[in-house]
């Protein structure tokens, strides 16, 4: 199975993984608190941009509406656990459910009809919105006024119900992390991984071999909506407050998207990058225009704008590709 | 009486949909041609609705004669954006130029916000309070000159597509990119026209909305939304389309409004756009999808 794993991974980029892995394994004991929350945002969006990138970077179906997994799943987990007093691990199974349910609903009425390109990323965006505005009426999880979870007490960690400290957070997300990680590239070596890449490139050309493109497209969105729930169950208990104008919101939707985009979209590391680079951006922005004094709401989100901007305009194809490109790490074409 | 309460609002409704549906227009004119989705267009919106606000505020100027100078205004704006940064996207996938048109949004919105703050901000007219009685119907006059002026800058969009030069030549370059190409028009620079006159439309109705909605930079991403909704609903390229569906959006939301809740408005148009998505993805007057 490792072997299957490894296999054609060139050994400077195994070493390279080895190097980060472990680097972020000790990172808690040399790292001040604030560092471990930004390390868990930056983990956080790693993991969904690689979920989102199971749909867009290997199916080439873009979603603009990923909030509405992550929502559906925080909402699924919180509402058993405060509700009927279920623990998070049994929360995530009826969250991962709910949400792939939703992505088959969408999926089945997209594809089904033909629906695709810009129309298909609008009907997301709909039905997101959709999702937000109905939660903002469903009072049982508490409306437009939040829902909110019992606040923990970190002088102990709880695993079983998701309770506990930053550090203890920080790890569920790295597990998580590298889950994704594995399952992705398991994903992309697997016969349906193969499938996807050619509906990506050509569907007409992938459905006159043979491929059923609606099954295979169906799979990619119902797998990507899944994972993405998981991280919507972390956001719950993490922090323990839930607003359908913040979840749901479109803003949350193209955050989650922009890593992977800068990144790299359809490798492995181009969300763990794009991450990385977005979330420290923004941290170091935030920084050091507090360090200046220019406290100015909007200064931030202008700076973090026109970066987007450039990279775009100069990197197209992300960080990952050029800097795979200069580190030698780039795998052997076959 | 309550027939009455109806009738008003669904007029009402349909007046305001008609400066929505000009601003949807300048979206469809962009798609049909440059085949980009601009997702930076509530955004721009918004910036027209603050310029007219502040001639208001310095000059007294009306925003109803501001209309022209302001869409002037974004006409520039469209055009050096097209050109300057824009035209080399063009044959990149359709993920890099979303992610090109959110910067933009991001930069517009903050950019906004910092100018002129998170407050809402009104323009009161002399006339503000005007309406006019028709039987049993009573029609804000701010409106009414507002859904007066949208047909006027929809006739003249229309007759410029139609009988000029430039408009037939743009016209060709949405039909056959190739083909504009080898007779010789120069692509790029009507692309940029293209892109001016839709953010001209932009400029028109986001003046008109000031008249009618109180600005907020969170504006934008509203009404970049709104703008697909009308425009998928009507039909993604189409210029008639982009009216009706604006007046059909706003009817939605005047009467959802009224029998639901307000603040539940919006879900009835997304789920009216799921639907003309569903069983007629091209909209309701758009062509064929290929």
């Amino acid at each position: 199975m490792i072997a299957w794993l490894i296999e054609g991974v060139p050994r400077r980029g195994l070493v390279a993984l080895a190097v980060l892995l472990g680097a972020l394994l000790v990172a808690p004991w040399l790292a001040n608190d604030y560092l471990v929350t930004v390390l868990i945002i930056i983990l956080y969006f790693a993991y969904t941009g690689q979920a989102w990138n199971v749909m867009m970077g290997f199916a080439g179906q873009l979603s603009l509406g990923h909030a509405i997994y992550v929502g559906l799943g925080a909402y699924a987990a919180a509402a058993l656990y405060v509700h009927y007093g279920i623990g998070p691990w049994i929360g995530l199974a009826a969250a991962i459910v709910i949400a792939m349910l939703c992505g088959a609903i969408i999926g089945f009425l997209a594809f089904r009809f033909g629906v695709g390109g810009v129309y298909f990323a609008i009907l997301t965006i709909a039905f997101a919105e959709f999702a937000r505005i109905g939660f903002d009426h469903f009072q049982w999880v508490g409306g437009s006024s939040g829902f909110f979870l019992p606040v923990a007490n970190y002088s102990r960690s709880d695993l079983w119900n998701l309770r506990g400290s930053p550090t203890m957070f920080y790890y569920v997300m790295l597990v998580l992390t590298a889950a994704a990680f594995v399952l992705c590239h398991a994903l992309l070596k697997s016969r349906i991984g193969y499938y996807w890449q050619a509906i990506r490139e050509d569907e007409a050309a992938a459905r006159s071999l043979g491929i059923n493109t609606f099954r295979y497209k169906m799979y990619a969105v119902v797998i990507s909506a899944g994972m993405t729930a998981v991280a919507g169950v972390f956001f719950a208990f993490y922090y323990n407050n839930l607003f359908p104008e913040q979840i749901f919101h479109i803003s949350r939707s193209i955050e989650l998207i922009l890593g992977p985009i800068i990144g790299g979209i359809g490798t492995l590391f181009g969300p763990i990058i794009g991450a990385f680079l977005l979330t420290g951006l923004s941290e170091a922005m935030q920084e050091l225009l507090a360090r200046r004094g220019f406290d100015v709401p909007g200064a931030k989100q202008v700076f973090y704008g026109v970066c987007l901007l450039l990279v775009v305009m100069v990197l197209p194809d992300g960080v990952w590709p050029w800097l795979a490109r200069r580190l030698g790490l780039k795998r052997q074409q076959s | 009486m309550a027939a009455g309460i109806y009738l008003n609002v669904a007029v009402s409704g349909l007046l305001t949909g008609l400066v929505y549906g000009l601003m949807a227009l300048g979206l469809s004119v962009i798609f049909g041609v440059v085949r980009v989705v601009n997702f930076a267009h509530g955004e721009m919106t918004t910036i027209a609705m603050y310029i007219a606000i502040v001639l208001f505020g310095a000059f007294k100027l009306d925003p109803l004669l501001m209309m022209v100078p302001v869409a002037a205004v974004l006409f520039g704006f469209g055009y050096v954006m097209q050109a300057g940064i824009i035209n080399p996207f063009i044959s990149r996938p359709e993920h890099s130029q979303f992610i090109l048109l959110v910067a933009i949004a991001i930069i517009i919105v903050n950019v906004l916000l910092i100018v002129f703050g998170p407050d809402a901000r009104s323009v009161q007219t002399s006339y503000a309070y005007d309406s006019f009685m028709i039987g049993p119907l009573i029609v804000d006059a701010t409106k009414v000159y507002a859904g007066l002026a949208t047909v006027l800058v929809a006739a003249a969009l229309f007759a410029f597509f139609r009988y000029t030069l430039v408009g037939k030549a743009i016209r060709a370059c949405a039909d056959n990119y190739t083909g504009a190409l080898v007779v010789g028009l120069d692509v790029k620079r009507l692309y940029a026209l293209t892109f001016g006159l839709g953010a001209a439309c932009v400029g028109a109705a986001g003046s008109m909305l000031a008249l009618l909605v109180d600005a907020t930079p969170a504006l934008g991403p509203t009404y970049t939304l709104l703008a697909f909704i009308i425009v998928i609903t009507g039909g993604l390229g189409s210029m008639p389309g982009a009216l009706l569906g604006g007046v059909l959006i706003g009817l939605t939301e005047a009467m959802a409004g009224l029998f639901f809740t307000p603040s539940a408005k919006s879900m009835f148009s997304f789920g009216l756009l799921v639907l003309v998505l569903l069983f007629r993805p091209q909209g309701i007057l758009g062509k064929r999808l290929t």
